[in-house]
């Protein structure tokens, strides 16, 4: 059974030829807006690779970016194609390019609307990249003069000051982390001493945060040191305070922030897969109605075009053949002949 | 004797009428590049208009504004113009206009010149206008409970993150303004009270910095309090001192930052003058040459064109002698061929006596 057949007089064959090239160059440049939507993606996760503990997330432009270069090459030929294919003469030397070119038009499109929904899927294993990425940032904060972590007090600052965000979660990741490294401390002081001894593990921890996490919304100075003791400074009560630092945590607000880009890239490049769909079901209809012409002494007939010539499920199957057989799973072949030959010497 | 006398044949003219509707058309897109440039100054100043002390400084992306939108309707005109100079019959619709057209096109082309000076020479008006305005900033950076001041803490935070930059022309100017306010000061306190009382004006002063001064580039914790102390913080040396906070002044920070966007665009102005005086001799010399065609009567001779029909120091004086003469009409000279009629004559001189006499 035929799928989706339609009629193609004369004119209309002309007609969804020239409109298939004009579609064919509109959606050229769509697929360079595509690479150019994967670049642009790469660079600002590179940007902020260092508060990262995975590159899981970079298979989302990647994709992108081998779609948008495929994307240009299947509509470079398909506006070649249909140039052609008015001219009955030139038209059947792409006959045997047809198929293959279908099948990895079919494979890209499909991996393109792929990109899409695993820009959506992957929320969570950005959000765990980042959860790891962002507390190895701030426990190697204090370590400015550890080479490989020099630069991480210079970035998370950075980042806070950018993103307007304290922490990994909130600013109390602050608390539970020394921050302040110990070439900065006067351990002749006794309230240093105190601080260490009280602590489990002789670390140094305060109730402050970095001077990244001031807010400066706030009207009054940043207060920045023993921020949960309300008596060390005047009319000011910890629980109330909100304009004092900034509350939203990093990983939230990086989170947030490439969700909005992905989720704009998505919506773009899935308006693309519908222009690129809409070039291939255009470009297999006229060779479908041009193939009926071949061979015939009038080329103005009206002629059929179709989109699948079998059902779904046999084209599907007469496509992947090939394929599986190249790869050994179905010996069907070398099965039939043995069993042939057993036959004869098993008949006495 | 003409300045810049050349012949044209009809060919030549018909040429040179495609060729500058082609460039009028060109210096249409300059005219919007001329546009967009005044604009983006325009935005780029307003955003920090609140550290000038006086908007000054806005004539410059003004007059961008102005003379972009004036090059886009003169060169819309112009290439109109230009595309039917290059038959002799169109020229005609265009002949009354065209001497007005160029000395339009002349002024404006100088008003270009002048808005690319005034980029390049701000530097000094501006620098005395962000010395002012930051000064006052800092001063009121504490009253962010009054109105029309609250917003000034937040800007000047912003500003010295955003540019890398301390104070007016260093970080110790700080160190003479009073930038806690009362409200966050126990005055209970004896430290306090102490400070307030050994300054003469009874302000608060400290040897400290707001926290938008700390740099991310110092390898330890942000020292924002008692900078004149060193030895009031562990191993706080010479080093650890320099990187610790911004060195740079924000004066010099926003003059630096601003210099550089209108030194380009005083550069990309420039360029633009000078394809607008191209332009200008260009239809200057179609007119001349075209006005004559129509003064030899034959569409198909050759004809002259030239910038100035005598040399510049007659036009000029002509020029002027027509300034001079503006006002006057109905001279009575003594020119034998003009029929004056006695009454008419005789109405003159009585109307001159009676001024003469209100005057005296």
């Amino acid at each position: 059974m035929v799928v989706m057949k339609m009629k193609f007089p004369f004119q209309k064959r002309v007609k969804l030829a020239q409109g298939l090239w004009l579609l064919s160059w509109c959606a050229t440049v769509a697929g360079a807006t595509t690479f150019t939507l994967g670049c642009l993606l790469k660079t600002e996760l590179r940007r902020r690779a260092e508060v990262m503990d995975n590159t899981d997330i970079h298979v989302v432009p990647n994709t992108l970016m081998i779609v948008g270069l495929a994307s240009l090459g299947i509509n470079y030929f398909a506006s070649k194609i249909c140039q052609d294919a008015l001219d009955a003469g030139r038209f059947p030397r792409w006959k045997n390019f047809l198929k293959p070119y279908f099948a990895v038009s079919c494979f890209f499109t499909v991996l393109m609307l792929l990109s899409v929904i695993m820009s959506y899927a992957m929320k969570g294993s950005l959000e765990s990249s980042l959860k790891a990425g962002l507390r190895n940032g701030i426990r190697f904060y204090k370590d400015t003069d550890t080479p490989g972590r020099c630069f991480q007090k210079q970035n998370i600052d950075r980042l806070q000051m950018e993103f307007e965000c304290c922490g990994n979660n909130d600013f109390r990741d602050w608390f539970e982390v020394q921050w302040i490294s110990n070439r900065y401390l006067d351990f002749g002081s006794k309230e240093v001493k105190d601080r260490v001894k009280s602590n489990v593990d002789g670390r140094y921890l305060v109730d402050g945060v970095p001077f990244s996490c001031c807010n400066p919304r706030s009207p009054r100075p940043c207060i920045q040191y023993h921020l949960t003791n309300n008596s060390a400074h005047y009319n000011y009560d910890y629980l109330t305070e909100e304009l004092n630092i900034y509350l939203r945590g990093c990983r939230e607000a990086l989170v947030h922030y490439y969700m909005g880009l992905m989720n704009t890239i998505g919506a773009g490049v899935l308006s693309i897969f519908i222009l690129q769909g809409s070039v291939l079901v255009s470009l297999r209809f006229l060779q479908t109605a041009m193939e009926a012409v071949a061979g015939k002494e009038n080329t103005e007939i009206e002629t059929e075009g179709y989109l699948l010539e079998k059902g779904v499920k046999d084209t599907i199957m007469e496509y992947l053949d090939p394929v599986l057989k190249f790869f050994l799973l179905k010996n069907g072949g070398k099965v039939e002949e043995g069993a042939a030959a057993d036959k004869p010497a098993a008949v006495p | 004797m003409s300045v810049g006398k050349v012949t044209f044949t009809k060919v030549e003219r018909e040429k040179l009428a495609e060729v500058l509707w082609l460039l009028n058309w060109i210096s249409v897109v300059t005219g919007a590049i001329l546009l967009g440039m005044g604009l983006f100054l325009k935005m780029e100043i307003q955003k920090w208009q609140e550290v000038m002390s006086e908007q000054g400084v806005l004539y410059v992306p003004h007059m961008l504004i102005t003379t972009g939108l004036a090059a886009c309707g003169i060169n819309f005109l112009g290439g109109k113009i230009c595309l039917d100079c290059a038959d002799t019959n169109k020229f005609l619709r265009w002949k009354l206009v065209m001497m007005p057209y160029v000395i339009c096109t002349f002024f404006f082309t100088a008003c270009i010149l002048a808005g690319a000076l005034m980029c390049y020479n701000i530097r000094s008006e501006l620098e005395e206008s962000l010395f002012l305005g930051l000064r006052y900033s800092m001063l009121y950076y504490k009253d962010t409970d009054t109105p029309g001041r609250c917003y000034l803490k937040r800007m000047l935070d912003l500003l010295q993150i955003h540019f890398q930059c301390c104070g007016n022309t260093g970080y110790k100017d700080w160190f003479q303004i009073q930038w806690i306010s009362y409200r966050y000061l126990d005055l209970r306190s004896m430290a306090v009270v102490d400070r307030l009382r050994n300054n003469v004006e009874g302000k608060f002063l400290m040897d400290s910095v707001p926290f938008s001064c700390c740099s991310p580039l110092s390898p330890r914790p942000c020292i924002q309090q008692q900078l004149n102390r060193p030895l009031a913080h562990f191993n706080f040396d010479q080093q650890s001192q320099h990187l610790n906070l911004w060195r740079k002044g924000c004066r010099q920070a926003l003059l630096d930052h601003y210099t550089i966007i209108m030194q380009s665009i005083s550069l990309i102005v420039l360029l633009i003058w000078l394809f607008e005086l191209l332009v200008l001799t260009g239809v200057r010399y179609l007119q001349t040459a075209m006005e004559n065609v129509i003064r030899v009567g034959d569409p198909e001779s050759e004809s002259e064109g030239w910038i100035l029909e005598n040399s510049l120091a007659e036009t000029a004086r002509s020029n002027f002698n027509i300034i001079k003469n503006l006002g006057k009409c109905y001279q009575v000279d003594n020119d034998p061929n003009i029929n004056v009629p006695a009454m008419i004559a005789e109405q003159e001189i009585h109307s001159e006596q009676v001024q003469v006499q209100r005057t005296s």
